[in-house]
């Protein structure tokens, strides 16, 4: 029943992709799909973070700028203060999980809203980021120690890019937790109604600041791929609106802003089919600057054969139910008259 | 009846492979209130949304002021004076009263700026509140304004639209048995005026007290008219389903036993002044009556942690229970079936089975993961037990009947263990046959031991269910009945605060 939206979500891929190969055959070059997977990799893993809040009704608007924040702090730790690489990735990852601590107190414990939390997050840690650094870019210097790391966030096994890899394993592991654990239930229920939830005995709060913790996790590991993606950080630009990425990936893999529905591997193909199309416009020699306006018409347009489909959908259900009455009704009124 | 405003002549609704009207003839008189009863899925949604012109009929006629229609479209309705009070009210809650009751037809001024005059618009709405013997102004906001008192509003905007048929659906469901009368005496205002109600309540009281006629629907059919005299509770329930409805009463399989739930000094966040003391014994169903407001679902928020316990303690078998929040409640054993099932009750557009192990989840899960097969036993168990009538375990509540999304609500509980239940308002909206189901499994439930509290605002629940009624009154309670002395009358008094007479209590 949810499969159907993935598959969907799958055969527009599909053809998408065969359509941009048939027109430029550099699209499915041995090259180019790795570049695209690397993306894939290094969006998807922040986007599942997304996906978690936007699951429970709430939203995360703050991981752009959280990359910039930890990024600078990860190189001067690493490059200036001569912190050894997993100290430094320790912090980056527990600085994460703090913000996104903080945000979900912030929401559940002092009842502000998500939209507004994570909006003056985005808005404090770009500026913290900046400050910290004067607004200089941060780089490595040469000769230090994180080569390993370097080699683990950016290197390649068995031919694929280690982003990608680390987007598998995420979203097996955040996969399996929302669709088969007690914790994922409970996401789902309380972004479908957080008042039954309640009545049904789920710390709610517990749940929500939850979800923002793991975002915040998530974009602590993805900070790390990002910052050897790139190999410096220039603190007002590094990770600018990469949350609209990661909500434009989740919605249209099928998560609902209202909460309560969405799942990993639909967050997974959405973020696929965004960088396609990112490649797509440049493969195809199409107007650099028109990226968004292309991005911006397939999520339009996605959402809205979604939303069509499952009216029709609904309304079949609905006549199917009509139909079943019949059978059930007569029955259940004979039975007092045989007693 | 020579006034007849509107008749339907052999109306039929057939939908892909059911009838859901079948032949039905029925008029509606000029200044007449005519009850339409019926079990739910009778058909009497569907004759109402052919009269207010959302569904057309398969066949039949709609004669409106002498002229005959196949069907009506919703401004044929309008134009002809049909207007509807419904059961989720649609105000707009952040509006005041006026605007309200003249949304849409806003008188306008200030040449071509056309603002809308509110002195005017307050205005002509003034008279009609009057006339409703409304206790608030045009400039009310509806947001501070009790379920009783929109449905006045309601009442009032169909009367600006000149409506001469009001239709009510279950217009006392949430209704106060003060605001009920009050909405009575508004109903034999209306009448008195010249305009025509079709009453449509699974309340058969109020049905007796206002309706000049009843029409009975079953199966789609009219199976029966009463008029006048011949209305009486016995006659419509036997029309209704169609045999005598058994005693509602079951007595204990035996004597409740010792001990049980005990409220001490209980001070509710509503009440903070007030002290609530009651005790529900083990394998007892105590009634828990009173005027809406009257801090009876304050009480039962407070026993299951939903609101803090102010002052006083709750005790059961002497042990004090922490309640802090539902979910420790829950851990101790106290449940609650809330008032609002499809908000605080059930997630409606979750399947059958989750929904049933939602309160207890980790019990089918091992190393957190749950198991979805241990899962769908326990949800197809549930529903065989409680007969719950579902396409599958991973249909959606949404789907289902009211009673049938109530008995989800009891298989929640009922897959646990339980030791105290609160059924807050536990049939609202339930079907008989359904409520029967229910009152059995609460009987079925205290007979095992369970301390059950049941609160209710519906008479014939509270009496017949019963084995003895506390009633509260402003944050307290004013009085607790025993079996013998079970009386509407009494239950009365208590509730608006008058001690029994020395009479009624020997």
């Amino acid at each position: 029943m949810l499969l159907k939206k993935e598959l969907g979500l799958l055969l527009l891929l599909a053809v998408i992709s065969a359509i941009t190969g048939v027109l430029n055959p550099q699209f499915l070059s041995g090259v180019n799909l790795l570049d695209m997977a690397n993306l894939i990799g290094l969006f998807g893993v922040f986007s599942i973070g997304e996906g978690l809040t936007i699951i429970t009704g709430g939203i995360d608007l703050s991981v752009g700028s959280m990359f910039s924040l930890l990024g600078v702090i990860f190189i001067d730790l690493v490059a200036n203060r001569d912190v050894g690489w997993p100290l430094a990735l320790l912090a980056v990852l527990a600085g994460g999980l703090l913000l996104g601590a903080i945000q979900g107190l912030l929401i559940t414990r002092l009842r502000m809203q998500p939209f507004i939390v994570t909006l003056c997050g985005l808005l404090i840690y770009r500026g913290a980021a900046r400050y910290y650094t004067d607004d200089a870019t941060m780089g490595f210097g040469y000769g230090n120690d994180a080569d390993t790391l370097s080699w683990l966030a950016a290197g390649r096994s068995f031919g694929l890019p280690h982003s990608f890899i680390f987007l598998i394993v995420v979203a097996l592991i955040v996969g399996v937790v929302l669709h088969r654990s007690v914790f994922g239930r409970y996401l789902f229920a309380v972004g479908k109604n957080e008042e039954a939830a309640r009545y049904s005995g789920i710390s709610t709060s517990l749940v929500i600041a939850g979800a923002y913790v793991l975002s915040g996790l998530l974009a602590g590991v993805s900070t790390i791929l990002l910052v050897f993606y790139t190999n410096s950080v220039s603190p007002s630009t590094f990770g600018n609106f990469y949350e609209l990425y990661a909500i434009a990936a989740a919605v249209l893999g099928g998560c609902s802003l209202r909460g309560g529905e969405g799942s990993i591997l639909g967050i997974v193909l959405g973020t696929a089919l965004l960088q396609v199309l990112q490649n797509l416009v440049n493969i195809l020699g199409i107007p650099s600057s028109l990226n968004f306006a292309v991005m911006g018409t397939v999520i339009l347009l996605g959402v809205l054969a979604d939303q069509q489909l499952r009216k029709r959908r609904e309304a079949a259900v609905a006549i199917a139910a009509q139909r079943g009455r019949p059978a059930v009704a007569p029955a259940a009124r004979a039975e007092p008259r045989v007693h | 009846m020579p006034n007849r405003l509107i008749e339907l002549a052999g109306i039929t609704k057939v939908y892909p492979g059911v009838t859901a009207l079948d032949d039905i003839n029925l008029s509606v008189g000029c200044g007449e209130v005519l009850g339409l009863i019926g079990e739910n899925g009778a058909g009497k949604s569907t004759l109402m949304k052919i009269l207010g012109g959302v569904v057309a009929p398969t066949s039949g006629t709609i004669r409106i002021d002498g002229r005959d229609h196949a069907m009506l479209s919703v401004n044929d309705s309008m134009r002809a004076g049909i207007a509807f009070v419904h059961q989720e009210l649609n105000l707009f809650d952040n509006l005041d009263v006026a605007a309200n009751v003249g949304m849409g037809r806003e008188p306008v001024g200030f040449g071509l700026l056309r603002l809308i005059d509110r002195k005017r618009l307050r205005d002509r709405v003034a008279p009609l509140l009057a006339r409703l013997g409304a206790d608030f102004g045009p400039d009310s906001p509806v947001e501070g304004l009790s379920i009783a008192q929109r449905q006045v509003v309601e009442i009032a905007r169909a009367l600006s639209i000149e409506a001469r048929i009001i239709i009510m659906d279950e217009p006392t469901s949430s209704l106060t048995l003060q605001e009920t009368e009050r909405l009575l005496q508004v109903i034999a205002e209306l009448r008195a005026n010249g305009v025509s109600v079709i009453y449509v309540s699974h309340r058969l009281g109020e049905v007796k007290a206002c309706a000049d006629r009843v029409v009975c629907l079953r199966d789609g059919r009219v199976v029966g008219e009463l008029h006048g005299e011949q209305i009486d509770h016995a006659t419509m329930i036997r029309l209704m389903i169609g045999r005598d409805l058994k005693a509602l009463y079951i007595p204990p399989a035996a004597e409740p036993g010792a001990g049980g739930c005990d409220l001490l000094e209980v001070a509710t966040k509503d009440f903070p002044d007030r002290r609530v003391n009651l005790s529900v014994r083990h394998g007892e169903i105590l009634g828990l009556a009173g005027l809406v407001g009257s801090g009876r679902t304050s009480l039962a928020r407070a026993m299951f942690g939903i609101d803090p316990i102010i002052g006083g303690e709750i005790r059961l078998d002497g042990a004090k229970l922490t309640v802090s929040s539902p979910r420790r409640a829950i851990r101790q054993g106290v449940y609650l079936v809330p008032e609002d099932r499809k908000r605080a009750g059930l997630i409606v557009d979750m399947p059958v089975a989750e929904n049933i192990t939602l309160a207890n989840l980790v019990s089918y899960a091992r190393m957190l993961l749950v198991n979805r097969g241990s899962e769908v036993a326990a949800s197809r168990a549930q529903r065989v037990r409680l007969s719950i009538k579902a396409p599958g375990d991973q249909s959606q509540v949404v789907t289902l009947s009211g009673g049938n999304q109530q008995k989800v609500v009891l298989a929640k509980w009922l897959s646990m263990r339980p030791r105290v239940v609160i059924f807050d308002e536990p049939t609202r909206g339930i079907d008989v046959g359904a409520k029967n189901e229910i009152y059995a499994l609460m009987r079925e439930l205290a007979d095992r031991g369970v301390c059950i509290l049941m609160i209710s605002s519906d008479m014939e629940e509270v009496i017949g269910v019963s084995d003895r009624i506390a009633v509260m009154h402003e944050g307290s309670i004013s009085g607790i009945l025993e079996r013998s002395r079970f009386s509407e009358y009494n239950v009365l008094r208590l509730a608006i605060g008058q001690p029994l007479a020395p009479a009624e209590a020997a």
